[in-house]
Protein backbone atom coordinates (compact mmCIF):
# COMPACT_ATOMS: atom_id res chain seq x y z
CA UNK A 1 0.00 0.00 0.00
CA UNK A 2 1.30 3.50 -0.91
CA UNK A 3 1.30 6.54 1.32
CA UNK A 4 1.08 9.88 -0.38
CA UNK A 5 3.24 11.14 2.01
CA UNK A 6 5.95 8.25 2.55
CA UNK A 7 5.21 8.25 5.88
CA UNK A 8 5.85 3.90 6.95
CA UNK A 9 2.79 2.41 7.08
CA UNK A 10 1.52 1.44 10.98
CA UNK A 11 2.10 -2.03 11.69
CA UNK A 12 -0.92 -4.27 11.35
CA UNK A 13 -0.98 -6.44 14.34
CA UNK A 14 -2.70 -9.51 13.56
CA UNK A 15 -3.13 -12.77 16.11
CA UNK A 16 -1.29 -15.77 14.67
CA UNK A 17 -1.59 -18.88 15.93
CA UNK A 18 0.43 -21.48 14.64
CA UNK A 19 -1.14 -25.37 14.88
CA UNK A 20 1.92 -27.83 15.43
CA UNK A 21 0.62 -31.52 14.90
CA UNK A 22 3.39 -33.19 13.79
CA UNK A 23 6.68 -35.41 15.42
CA UNK A 24 9.94 -33.67 14.78
CA UNK A 25 12.42 -35.49 13.27
CA UNK A 26 10.73 -37.91 10.91
CA UNK A 27 9.34 -34.95 8.68
CA UNK A 28 10.70 -31.49 8.12
CA UNK A 29 7.03 -29.89 8.73
CA UNK A 30 8.39 -28.86 12.63
CA UNK A 31 11.04 -27.16 11.80
CA UNK A 32 9.73 -25.14 8.79
CA UNK A 33 6.99 -24.26 11.20
CA UNK A 34 9.11 -23.12 13.74
CA UNK A 35 10.99 -20.81 11.14
CA UNK A 36 7.72 -19.42 10.69
CA UNK A 37 7.07 -18.54 13.71
CA UNK A 38 9.90 -16.47 14.26
CA UNK A 39 10.12 -14.19 11.21
CA UNK A 40 6.31 -13.93 12.55
CA UNK A 41 7.93 -12.44 15.83
CA UNK A 42 10.55 -10.07 14.37
CA UNK A 43 7.53 -8.81 12.55
CA UNK A 44 5.82 -8.15 15.87
CA UNK A 45 2.95 -9.87 15.49
CA UNK A 46 0.55 -11.61 18.42
CA UNK A 47 1.89 -15.14 18.14
CA UNK A 48 0.39 -18.43 19.64
CA UNK A 49 1.76 -21.35 19.20
CA UNK A 50 -0.16 -24.96 19.79
CA UNK A 51 0.95 -28.51 20.49
CA UNK A 52 -1.63 -31.17 19.43
CA UNK A 53 -1.65 -34.59 17.99
CA UNK A 54 1.86 -35.72 17.59
CA UNK A 55 2.77 -32.35 17.78
CA UNK A 56 2.99 -32.52 21.34
CA UNK A 57 6.26 -34.45 20.88
CA UNK A 58 7.86 -31.63 19.48
CA UNK A 59 8.79 -29.92 22.96
CA UNK A 60 9.96 -33.55 24.60
CA UNK A 61 12.56 -32.98 27.13
CA UNK A 62 16.12 -35.06 26.10
CA UNK A 63 15.80 -35.18 22.58
CA UNK A 64 19.04 -36.34 20.82
CA UNK A 65 19.01 -35.87 17.18
CA UNK A 66 22.61 -35.30 16.90
CA UNK A 67 23.18 -38.85 16.96
CA UNK A 68 21.51 -38.96 13.64
CA UNK A 69 23.45 -36.01 11.93
CA UNK A 70 19.87 -34.19 12.74
CA UNK A 71 19.54 -30.71 13.76
CA UNK A 72 18.59 -30.18 17.00
CA UNK A 73 15.97 -27.58 17.01
CA UNK A 74 14.16 -28.56 20.29
CA UNK A 75 16.77 -26.01 22.08
CA UNK A 76 15.20 -23.14 19.96
CA UNK A 77 11.74 -23.52 21.41
CA UNK A 78 13.76 -22.11 24.81
CA UNK A 79 14.62 -19.36 22.95
CA UNK A 80 10.71 -18.40 21.87
CA UNK A 81 10.45 -16.28 25.23
CA UNK A 82 13.72 -14.29 23.70
CA UNK A 83 11.43 -13.25 20.75
CA UNK A 84 8.77 -12.41 22.80
CA UNK A 85 6.78 -15.42 22.16
CA UNK A 86 5.05 -16.54 25.48
CA UNK A 87 1.83 -18.02 24.14
CA UNK A 88 1.82 -21.53 23.96
CA UNK A 89 -0.31 -24.05 24.43
CA UNK A 90 -0.89 -27.77 24.51
CA UNK A 91 -4.12 -30.24 24.46
CA UNK A 92 -4.85 -31.97 27.26
CA UNK A 93 -5.95 -34.79 25.52
CA UNK A 94 -3.26 -35.32 22.78
CA UNK A 95 -0.91 -35.23 25.90
CA UNK A 96 -2.76 -37.50 27.64
CA UNK A 97 -3.19 -40.16 24.87
CA UNK A 98 0.54 -40.34 24.32
CA UNK A 99 1.52 -40.89 27.95
CA UNK A 100 2.90 -37.58 28.55
CA UNK A 101 2.64 -34.59 31.21
CA UNK A 102 3.34 -30.86 31.23
CA UNK A 103 6.46 -32.15 33.40
CA UNK A 104 7.62 -33.87 30.06
CA UNK A 105 8.17 -30.41 27.93
CA UNK A 106 11.12 -28.12 27.62
CA UNK A 107 9.53 -25.28 27.70
CA UNK A 108 6.35 -24.02 29.93
CA UNK A 109 3.29 -24.21 28.52
CA UNK A 110 -0.44 -23.85 29.14
CA UNK A 111 -2.94 -26.89 29.25
CA UNK A 112 -5.96 -26.66 27.29
CA UNK A 113 -9.05 -29.14 26.87
CA UNK A 114 -9.77 -29.85 23.22
CA UNK A 115 -13.30 -27.17 23.29
CA UNK A 116 -11.07 -24.47 24.74
CA UNK A 117 -8.17 -25.60 21.97
CA UNK A 118 -11.31 -24.77 19.50
CA UNK A 119 -12.12 -21.79 20.68
CA UNK A 120 -8.71 -20.45 20.68
CA UNK A 121 -8.54 -21.46 17.36
CA UNK A 122 -11.65 -20.32 16.37
CA UNK A 123 -9.82 -16.02 18.28
CA UNK A 124 -7.37 -16.06 15.22
CA UNK A 125 -6.66 -14.02 12.63
CA UNK A 126 -4.28 -15.99 10.80
CA UNK A 127 -4.15 -19.99 11.61
CA UNK A 128 -1.18 -21.92 10.12
CA UNK A 129 -1.15 -25.50 10.83
CA UNK A 130 1.45 -27.88 9.94
CA UNK B 1 -13.60 -20.96 9.79
CA UNK B 2 -12.96 -22.96 6.35
CA UNK B 3 -10.92 -25.97 7.28
CA UNK B 4 -8.91 -27.73 4.31
CA UNK B 5 -8.45 -31.23 4.32
CA UNK B 6 -6.39 -32.95 1.40
CA UNK B 7 -5.65 -36.61 2.77
CA UNK B 8 -7.43 -39.70 2.44
CA UNK B 9 -9.18 -41.24 5.48
CA UNK B 10 -8.05 -44.28 3.95
CA UNK B 11 -4.76 -43.98 5.13
CA UNK B 12 -4.56 -40.55 7.79
CA UNK B 13 -6.45 -39.77 10.38
CA UNK B 14 -6.22 -35.83 8.85
CA UNK B 15 -9.74 -35.59 8.92
CA UNK B 16 -11.00 -36.81 11.89
CA UNK B 17 -8.24 -34.48 13.67
CA UNK B 18 -10.09 -31.58 11.73
CA UNK B 19 -13.43 -33.25 13.51
CA UNK B 20 -11.77 -33.40 16.85
CA UNK B 21 -11.55 -29.84 16.95
CA UNK B 22 -14.08 -27.95 14.19
CA UNK B 23 -16.71 -25.60 16.10
CA UNK B 24 -20.16 -26.33 15.06
CA UNK B 25 -21.24 -24.50 11.78
CA UNK B 26 -17.66 -24.39 10.54
CA UNK B 27 -17.11 -25.41 6.71
CA UNK B 28 -15.19 -28.22 5.64
CA UNK B 29 -13.64 -28.46 2.14
CA UNK B 30 -12.65 -32.09 1.08
CA UNK B 31 -10.03 -31.71 -1.15
CA UNK B 32 -7.23 -33.81 -3.09
CA UNK B 33 -6.80 -37.21 -1.47
CA UNK B 34 -9.64 -35.95 0.81
CA UNK B 35 -12.78 -36.38 -1.66
CA UNK B 36 -12.48 -39.66 -0.78
CA UNK B 37 -13.94 -39.21 2.16
CA UNK B 38 -17.00 -38.07 0.62
CA UNK B 39 -17.78 -40.78 -1.01
CA UNK B 40 -21.00 -43.13 -0.29
CA UNK B 41 -20.68 -46.59 0.60
CA UNK B 42 -16.90 -46.60 2.15
CA UNK B 43 -15.96 -48.34 5.36
CA UNK B 44 -14.91 -44.24 6.34
CA UNK B 45 -18.22 -42.71 4.49
CA UNK B 46 -19.01 -43.00 8.51
CA UNK B 47 -16.37 -40.00 9.20
CA UNK B 48 -18.60 -37.50 7.12
CA UNK B 49 -21.90 -38.61 7.25
CA UNK B 50 -22.35 -38.72 11.06
CA UNK B 51 -21.44 -35.35 10.82
CA UNK B 52 -22.92 -33.49 8.01
CA UNK B 53 -25.90 -31.98 10.34
CA UNK B 54 -22.77 -30.00 12.04
CA UNK B 55 -20.92 -28.74 9.58
CA UNK B 56 -21.08 -27.14 5.96
CA UNK B 57 -19.58 -29.78 3.96
CA UNK B 58 -18.13 -29.48 0.56
CA UNK B 59 -16.05 -31.27 -1.71
CA UNK B 60 -14.02 -30.18 -4.55
CA UNK B 61 -15.35 -31.51 -7.85
CA UNK B 62 -12.29 -31.26 -10.27
CA UNK B 63 -10.45 -33.50 -7.64
CA UNK B 64 -13.77 -35.96 -7.85
CA UNK B 65 -13.29 -35.55 -11.77
CA UNK B 66 -9.53 -36.35 -11.66
CA UNK B 67 -10.13 -39.66 -9.89
CA UNK B 68 -13.02 -41.20 -11.98
CA UNK B 69 -15.44 -39.34 -9.32
CA UNK B 70 -18.58 -37.56 -9.71
CA UNK B 71 -21.24 -35.65 -7.46
CA UNK B 72 -23.53 -38.75 -7.85
CA UNK B 73 -21.16 -40.78 -5.53
CA UNK B 74 -21.08 -38.00 -2.40
CA UNK B 75 -22.85 -38.54 0.43
CA UNK B 76 -25.93 -36.86 1.43
CA UNK B 77 -25.36 -32.83 2.94
CA UNK B 78 -21.72 -32.79 0.79
CA UNK B 79 -22.21 -30.06 -1.62
CA UNK B 80 -19.79 -30.07 -4.55
CA UNK B 81 -18.32 -26.73 -5.31
CA UNK B 82 -15.55 -25.63 -8.13
CA UNK B 83 -12.52 -23.51 -7.62
CA UNK B 84 -14.55 -20.22 -7.87
CA UNK B 85 -16.96 -21.47 -4.92
CA UNK B 86 -13.34 -22.51 -3.38
CA UNK B 87 -12.16 -18.93 -3.64
CA UNK B 88 -15.64 -17.55 -2.25
CA UNK B 89 -15.82 -20.34 0.58
CA UNK B 90 -12.42 -18.63 1.71
CA UNK B 91 -13.76 -14.88 1.32
CA UNK B 92 -17.28 -15.85 3.29
CA UNK B 93 -15.60 -17.67 6.18
CA UNK B 94 -12.40 -15.32 6.50
CA UNK B 95 -10.43 -17.55 8.33
CA UNK B 96 -8.79 -20.80 6.67
CA UNK B 97 -6.80 -23.83 8.33
CA UNK B 98 -5.61 -26.14 6.85
CA UNK B 99 -4.88 -29.48 8.24
CA UNK B 100 -1.43 -30.93 6.65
Amino acid sequence: MTHPDDTPAEIVVKRFLYVNRKAPHGTVYALEELEMVLIAAMFEQDVHLAFLDDGVFQIKKNQKPAELALKDFSKTYGALEDYGVEKIYVEKESIEERGLTPDDFIIPTTVLRRDDMSALMESMDVVLTA
Amino acid sequence: MLHLVNKSPFERTNLQACLNRAVPGSAILLMEDAVYASLRGTSQSDLVAGAVNAYDFFVLAPDLAIRGLDASQVLQGVEPVDYGGFVDLTIDRQTVQSWL
